[in-house]
């Protein structure tokens, strides 16, 4: 029996048998984990409420044959219960566990910085430090990054000459300048590449003064860029409570 | 691989929710070795099910006439409605013999990565009922995880503007355990909802 021990964000929580639960964790060192939680379904579990989605685990595992199963769990970071408690919070952050559960795909491969980008995401959230909408966005745009996906937002995504441009592509890879813009696309207000652009670096000034209309039009093109990149649209972000 | 019918019987059981492949062969061959008699009640029970039982038009619990025992027994209170994710939770607060009202079952709860939003829940069907003023006050009885919390929450920014009272199950202390033994957020929701006590 090898047992392991990593930090964890539990992305999926599935009913097993009579009490168990499969979870579907992110780790920081062993990327996308099945475990199943034996019991954890019963009110006298211990650890029951630490694996529910959203929560921040230190989690020890033992290695099975099909599916790993959980044997200790520690709190690291009680999101769900702010979460839960809010409905925009909540679509919100089941639109960014489900992005992480698509973008990393394979099992047992190392993804670090899909696992930081996630937690620091949904301890955002759960801070209400940002717009909920704004810290999806962000979130988003960021773990295409990580994944191979960065968009462009100032400079011609196809010939790299300098931006800002008017033109918004996303089969493209984001702004083109007139002279790559391909027929169809976007010709989003300068104001809202600017606020993605702040989205996507991280530059918080710039998108918490920025306005309703353009955060509407921005996450448009956000959702339009994952869906490209996923191939198949997010259920859950259909259902993201936009205030 | 086994011949025909018996090859047909474990796969219908392998489809069942917790058996797996050796527990549908293993049940197959026990039914094999069965008394036909008993075999004959089972598959007169499964019939029956599927023939007579239907949903409560009123409340959605299960039920062998058009409404449920719940919703046609006059003793209980039309005032409080107990809002439940599922049929089996009504039974499980029968149990308690603690309420008296009615129930309303959603049938499930809000979950958007299996996409489950609330058009899909019997919410419509729990305003409709709330419409002719009888009632006043909801329980919000879902399960106490993140998705029964956020489905109350949900419920909760529909109902109280309504003018109702709006309630939510305690969450806390399984009776007859130790303190010690505890998890923070179960501890944390019984420090958050701990109650005054009068000498």
């Amino acid at each position: 029996m090898s047992l392991y021990r990593d930090e964890a964000v539990v992305l999926r929580a599935q009913k097993l048998g009579e009490a168990d639960r499969i979870v579907t964790l992110l780790t920081r060192h062993h990327g996308k984990v099945r475990a199943v939680g034996k019991g954890v379904r019963r009110t006298s579990s211990r650890f029951g409420s630490r694996l529910e989605p959203f929560m921040l685990i230190d989690v020890q595992l033992y290695t099975g044959r099909s599916l790993d199963v959980v044997t200790q769990v520690e709190t690291l970071g009680s999101f769900a219960q702010v979460i839960g408690r809010d409905y925009g919070l909540y679509t919100a952050g089941a639109a960014m566990l489900e992005t992480a559960d698509r973008l990393v795909e394979a099992e047992h491969e190392p993804s670090v910085q899909q696992f930081v980008l996630l937690a620091s995401a949904l301890r955002s959230l759960a801070g209400r430090e940002h717009a909920a909408g704004l810290v999806l966005d962000a979130y988003l745009l960021r773990a295409l990054a990580v994944a191979g996906w960065a968009p462009s937002f100032i400079d011609c995504a196809r010939c790299g000459a300098e931006g800002p441009h008017r033109s918004f592509a996303v089969g493209s890879g984001g702004a083109v300048c007139s002279a790559c813009r391909p027929p169809g696309a976007a010709s989003p207000a300068p104001e809202t590449l600017v606020l993605l652009a702040a989205l996507l670096s991280g530059t918080w000034e710039v998108a918490d003064a920025s306005d309703e209309r353009h955060r509407r039009e921005g996450n448009g093109l956000v959702a339009a860029f994952l869906q490209f990149h996923l191939e198949r649209g997010l259920r859950s972000l259909r259902m993201v409570e936009r205030v | 691989m086994y011949e025909g019918a018996v090859q047909d019987l474990i796969d219908e059981l392998g489809r069942l929710p917790g058996v797996g492949p050796k527990s549908a062969q293993r049940i197959a061959f026990h039914l094999l070795a069965a008394d036909p008699v008993d075999v004959r009640r089972l598959v007169d029970a499964l019939t029956e099910v599927k023939a007579r039982v239907q949903f409560c038009t009123v409340c959605g619990n299960v039920s062998q006439e058009e409404h449920c025992r719940v919703c046609r027994d006059p003793r209980r209170s039309n005032e409080v409605i107990c809002v439940v994710e599922e049929p089996k939770d009504v039974v499980a607060i029968e149990r308690t013999r603690e309420f008296r009202g009615k129930y309303h079952v959603l049938g499930g709860a809000i979950n958007p990565i299996d996409n489950v939003g609330p058009d899909d829940l019997r919410i419509s069907e729990l305003m409709s009922r709330l419409a002719d003023g009888t009632v006043t006050e909801v329980i919000l009885a879902t399960d106490p995880n993140v998705e029964g919390e956020a489905t109350s929450t949900y419920l909760a920014r529909l109902l109280v503007p309504m003018g109702l009272r709006v309630t939510r199950l305690a969450s806390g202390l399984p009776v007859g355990g130790d303190l010690e033994y505890a998890d923070e957020v179960t501890l944390g929701r019984a420090f958050e909802g701990r109650r005054q006590i009068s000498a």
